[in-house]
């Protein structure tokens, strides 16, 4: 019973980070219904961010976060102005494709500037400690992520239901006309949110190296969860895509665990697929 | 005096192709003018350029002396015109009284705000009594009301109204006409888009009357009432 429950705790972990990357590229979709392929590259990138911080500037990650926020948002923010805004009224297609270059681009330029190699942020504040509470182990760099990654998507929904400025960004996602009409200016708007799920996905990566290697294809994987944790939880649902979130970082860990260490996708998808096949509109999809 | 609105033979459609020939109008301060015509005229496509949702392909629209051709239309909507578009168009999802706080959206003071929102309570008391719903819950006429308070509550010098009536019930068409009227009595200058010709005209001062994307008469609201192709062609008679 207890390694279920410690199981079940590392799951519940790394799973609100899930919950935080996926927020990011669920308020893009929401907004503008356009899916960001490079939304797990822009972690990868906040990644190499925090690690460069550290290495160069001797920063904590739990500092540096702050700084791959703030960087990621306004890749995010030129994402929409150089790329994103071309093809807004155009088919889907083109949104995805052009993303989809962006990064393979990122990919590549990481690649080339920092080479293949996996790079450990070892002596970080955190790393190596633990909590015991009773018999149970919490590895202190990842409950520092995952409290984190809460308070972002509490703020982050809070911005979005409980403020004007929130009030205007659903307006803007609802019709886009009207907006303007009441004074919105929508392309702000746009950029803004873009800014913002960028940041999402930037705090995440930044606190990341205090406990996961980095290199260039690590966004990959945490990319294609976001986008199942969004389908999952309802295209455009916050809370839908927190509590998908939540649920990959279980499942993943348990099967991880009581399967195999290479059964933890399998399971994962499978919940998808299931969850797609008994909800089309996933969780809170309306 | 100098007129608040000035289109000057304005061109305009979608994609290039045009739907409005050289429509030119004007509106002095404190007129409550309508424009009438049948389905497809070019009134939406009109007011819609107006308002900067599209922009001129050629001609001009001054607003208060000023060329507003190419702006966007939430700078339009700060210089003072307010457009209500045609088919409601709320926040479907948001609440009452969220939709009234949007369309107060430029307006920074809180109190400011909710002074005006009371004062639209009193016209509008229905939107009161349903503050908190979401908004597409609303009945038709409802949603209506709220568009046109969500259009009047950022206090428009030049207020647009598009079909407005479309779906009211007569006793309710009647009850926003005089609405409408009373907002212009308080100062606020309206241009009204109507099917309803003979209520648009019974409160307007002038009219105008648009075809095929064209002004084909226009003056006196109770002279276009009266002459013989109103009669004929929009009234039945
Ligand atoms: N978004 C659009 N794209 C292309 N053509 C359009 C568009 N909107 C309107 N039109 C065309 O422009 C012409 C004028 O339309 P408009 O909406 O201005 O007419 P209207 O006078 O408002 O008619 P109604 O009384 O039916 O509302 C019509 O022939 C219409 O088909
Ligand atoms: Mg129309």
């Amino acid at each position: 019973m207890e390694t279920f429950i410690q199981v079940l705790i590392d799951g519940m972990l790394s799973g609100m980070v899930y919950a935080l990357v996926a927020a990011g590229l669920c308020l893009i979709w929401g907004v503008m219904d356009v899916i960001n392929f490079a939304h797990g590259e822009y972690l990868m990138v906040a990644m190499y961010v925090s690690y460069w911080l550290g290495f160069l500037a001797n920063v904590d990650p739990v500092v540096s976060t702050v700084a791959a926020g703030a960087f990621i948002f306004m890749i995010g923010a030129l994402t929409y102005k150089l790329i994103i805004r071309f093809t807004i009224g155009k088919p889907g297609l083109v949104a995805l494709l052009a993303t989809f270059g962006l990064a393979i681009f990122l990919k590549n330029l990481c690649m080339n500037q920092f080479s293949p190699n996996f790079r450990i942020m070892s002596d970080t504040w955190l790393s190596g400690k633990t909590l015991h509470v009773g018999g149970l182990i919490i590895a202190l760099p990842q409950l520092t992520a995952a409290v984190l990654a809460l308070i972002v998507v509490g703020l982050l929904y809070l911005l979005v239901n409980s403020t004007k400025f929130g009030w205007a960004i659903q307006a803007t996602a609802m019709d886009r006309e009207a907006a303007e009409l009441v004074g919105i200016n929508t392309e702000r708007i746009y950029i803004l949110v873009f800014g913002i799920g960028g940041a999402c996905v930037g705090v995440a990566g930044g606190i990341m190296p205090s406990y996961l290697a980095v290199h260039p294809e690590v966004g990959s994987m945490f990319g294609l969860i976001a986008f199942i944790c969004v389908a999952m939880g309802g295209f455009g649902s916050i809370p839908g895509a927190f509590i998908s979130g939540l649920l990959v970082g279980v499942v993943e860990a348990l099967a991880g665990f009581y399967i195999a260490p290479v059964f933890k996708y399998v399971a994962v998808f499978g919940l998808y697929l299931a969850v797609i096949f008994l909800r089309p509109k996933g969780i809170f999809g309306w | 005096m100098d007129p608040i609105l000035k289109v000057s033979n304005l061109h305009s459609g979608y994609d290039g192709v045009p739907v409005v020939f050289g429509i030119s109008l004007e509106i002095m301060p404190g007129e409550l003018v309508a424009i009438v015509g049948a389905n497809g005229a070019g009134k939406t496509t009109t007011m819609k350029t107006i308002s900067g949702l599209i922009h001129p392909l050629s001609g001009n629209i001054s607003f208060l002396g000023q060329d507003v051709s190419n702006l966007s239309a939430h700078e339009i909507l700060k210089l003072g015109i307010s457009y209500v578009p045609e088919g409601r168009r709320i926040f479907g999802k948001l609440s009452v009284r969220q939709n009234m706080y949007l369309g107060a959206y430029t307006e920074k003071s809180q109190t400011e705000v909710s002074r005006r929102m009371d004062e639209l309570f009193e016209i509008f008391p229905v939107l009161r009594k349903r503050a908190k719903q979401v908004a597409e819950t609303l009945s038709g006429g409802e949603q209506q009301m709220l568009a046109i308070a969500r259009g009047l509550i950022s206090k428009p010098k030049l207020l647009m109204l598009d079909e407005m009536s479309l779906g009211l019930m007569p006793s309710m068409v009647e009850k926003m006409m005089e609405t409408v009227k009373a907002v212009n009595e308080a100062g606020a200058t309206v241009l009204l888009v109507e099917q309803m010709v003979q209520e648009a005209l019974e409160i307007a001062d002038r009219g105008y009357v648009i075809q095929n994307g064209k002004i084909i008469l226009s003056g006196q609201a109770d002279e276009l009432l009266n002459s013989e192709q109103v009669r004929k062609a929009y009234l039945g008679m």
